[in-house]
């Protein structure tokens, strides 16, 4: 009796002896799935890591250094030199004052932008699902349809339409363009996020005698901050990465970073400075990336929201 | 006299589905209606349209004697109270109360003495300053239900209020509803496909299918006189029986030629001739054993199946060939196998055209 009892308690450190199923299933850590999962996504990890990496290290090292061909040996005596040549002194095109001309115009360019298209988009997409009107169906579908058309295709009649409207080569020329460019894709966002809201709530407001704007700020604006935080950095990063309406619109003294940026690095006097071209688009690369790593999982989250309902 | 609400002629189509087809409903001052019927037979979205919600295609609707066909739902002196509570979720509870009066620009003052009315009418006054989110679903509806009270509205619609809630606070706060609208004695209009709540709220029923009003009556004479074969499967649970067959005078021959005596029964108009009719007749209705041997008509049967349901038990059965479900006490004991002799009164029971499908 005492025997079997013993047996049945004991772990399967015996073989042949079989466990009664009980309590959690354990789980191995070291499986061969895991294994390979793992395996993948260091691997990849890695391979994309790996630029930056090689970017964050020569903009520290000295030239004499870089020629010496190591790309991927740890700097020697690591400077901060080219950092701060690239943001003060150096030359895009004509002027030599670095980047930070080009970092304040993207900033100018891109605050502005982000914040009228993001509103514009929000109201759109509101109206489009609580106050359907005659055609807003159509009106949604090509609205839609604009997002397909290459930016190529538009560019010569915008500057055209932003020649006559007296701003072409302004601040303003460049942010009509990217909160028009905004519109489809930020509508689309606003508007399936809209609709995965309760309809109710909205009948409630009217009920209660609320008008379009009342149930605009007062409902909506304060339930819709996940997929606002989506739309900011969406449009913050597309803006701020944005090359072709930035060289076309803005004129040459309100060239974005991304601009300045290839002024920098295209640069065909004298020897080409790897440092200082490295340090200049890591400088640059730091907003978008910021926004990332603060914003991730909100991103990940608002995407699927608003990806789900159609 | 004026009624409190009234619809006339009202008809809605989505492109080219008819909704609601020349509906007609007329109200009464302080009478609570029920609408009854299935998903889809159109009763939300008459609500709806009553509210001012939904665009009418055609006809009208009055409320306490106005045209409000083309106002706005604030002007139409209604309030509702939605399934999902559609309470704003980043307002406080008194916030909630007091949107409406705040939109409407009413002084302070009076806000505070609306608010707190009708947060003393519903209890709600611990919980003026928590958000909606930290409420469980019978305070959240009892907030709804304020939001209508504070608005001091002649109307109010309840679209399926209590669908979202369990069992039993759903027969609670039917309760409360009822005890709100003897307090109150507003006109309330409440849409619910739940038979139960509709039988013990209800002044009358409108049962409806397809956008139309199949029967308006007080709840007795919906259990007991159905208009039609709809009305009469739609309402009650376990459902009517049904034995189709043949009425000739004061005789119903079934479909397997068992005679059942109709002498008693009220007929409408009396059919001449022979005609094709169905019987219907109420599960409690049909009595067992010795009660059976006083009806006009008995026969012996077979138990098939028995569900004791605590209180009482069903149990099914065949009489004249097809399948019969009756009532009895749970006292009564009951084997499959058993031969029972079971009975009933056709004066209890309904008839109907077994083409028509209406109420002979």
């Amino acid at each position: 009796m005492s025997q079997t009892a013993t047996m049945a308690g004991s772990t399967p450190a015996t073989a042949g002896t079989v466990v009664e199923a009980r309590g959690p299933k354990p789980k191995p850590f070291f499986t061969p799935r895991k294994i390979i999962i793992y395996s993948v996504l260091v691997f990849f990890s890695l391979y994309y890591l790996f630029p930056l990496y090689v970017m964050v290290m020569t903009s520290l090292k000295t030239m004499p250094e870089i020629r010496f061909g190591n790309i991927f040996a740890l700097p020697q005596a690591p400077t901060f030199d080219a950092w701060i040549k690239a943001w003060t002194s150096a030359c895009t095109g004509l002027n030599c004052q670095g980047l930070s001309p080009g970092f304040w115009n993207s900033v100018k360019i891109t605050i502005p932008s982000t914040i009228v298209s993001i509103f514009i988009a929000a109201v759109n997409g509101y109206a489009l699902v609580n106050w359907r009107f005659r055609g807003s169906e159509i009106f949604f579908a090509i609205l839609i349809f604009g997002s397909f058309i290459p930016y190529q295709v538009m560019l010569y009649p915008l500057v055209m339409i932003t020649r006559e409207m007296g701003i072409f080569g302004s601040l303003q020329a460049v942010i009509l363009i990217h909160t028009v460019f905004g519109m489809p894709i930020l509508t689309l966002l606003f508007r399936n996020y809209f609709a995965s809201l309760p309809q109710e709530l909205f009948k409630a407001a009217r009920v209660d005698g609320a008008g379009f704007w009342r149930i605009f700020f007062e409902i909506m604006l304060p339930m819709s901050l996940p997929i606002f935080v989506v739309a900011l950095i969406l449009q913050v990063t597309g803006i701020w990465n944005d090359f072709l309406f930035g060289v076309v619109f803005a004129g040459t003294q309100n060239y974005p970073m991304t601009v300045q940026l290839n002024n920098i690095v295209n640069s065909v006097q004298g020897t080409p400075d790897y440092s200082v071209n490295m340090a200049a688009t890591v400088l640059t690369g730091l907003v978008p990336l910021t926004v990332y790593f603060v914003s991730g999982k909100w991103f990940v989250r608002g995407v699927a929201a608003g990806a789900v309902k159609g | 006299m004026q009624h409190s609400v009234s619809i006339r002629d009202l008809s809605l189509n989505f492109g080219n589905v008819k909704v609601l087809e020349h509906l007609n409903l007329d109200i009464a001052q302080g009478e609570f209606i029920v609408l009854l019927g299935p998903s889809g037979c159109g009763k939300s979205t008459l609500l709806n349209c009553i509210a001012g919600l939904l665009d009418v295609s055609d006809g009208q609707i009055f409320i306490s004697g106005k045209n409000v066909t083309w106002l706005e739902p604030k002007d139409r002196g209604i309030g509702m109270v939605f399934q999902s509570y559609a309470l704003y979720p980043q307002m406080s509870v008194e916030r909630n109360l007091s949107f409406g009066l705040r939109v409407a620009g009413m002084p302070k003052d009076e806000i505070e003495r609306r608010v707190a009315r009708a947060a003393e009418i519903l209890q709600i006054q611990p919980l003026l300053n928590r958000k909606p989110a930290n409420l469980s679903g019978g305070q959240r509806q009892r907030v709804a239900i304020g939001r209508a009270l504070v608005r001091d509205v002649d109307v109010f619609l309840f679209d399926e209020p209590l669908s979202n809630l369990d069992a039993k606070l759903r027969s609670d706060l039917r309760v409360e509803i009822k005890r709100l609208h003897q307090r109150l004695k507003n006109t309330m209009i409440y849409v619910t496909h739940d038979q139960i709540e509709a039988l013990t709220l209800a002044d009358r029923i409108a049962i409806m299918k397809n956008g139309v009003i199949q029967q308006l009556a007080d709840p007795h004479t919906i259990y007991n006189k159905p208009v039609n074969l709809y009305v009469a499967g739609f309402i009650g649970s376990p459902s009517m029986n049904f034995i189709t067959g043949s009425v000739d005078g004061t005789t119903f021959t079934a479909a397997d030629g068992t005679k059942i005596p109709v002498g008693a029964y009220d007929f409408a108009a009396s059919p001449a001739g022979s005609l094709k009719a169905v019987l219907g007749v109420r599960p409690e209705h049909i009595l067992l054993g010795d009660a059976a041997q006083g009806m006009p008509f008995k026969t012996t049967a077979e138990i098939e199946i028995v569900e004791p349901m605590g209180s009482e038990t069903l149990a099914w059965t065949k009489v004249a060939g097809v399948p019969v479900t009756f009532r009895c006490s749970s006292d009564i004991p009951l084997a499959v196998g058993d031969k029972v002799t079971v009975g009933f009164d056709i004066a209890r029971g309904s008839l109907f055209n077994a083409e028509t499908e209406n109420r002979l």
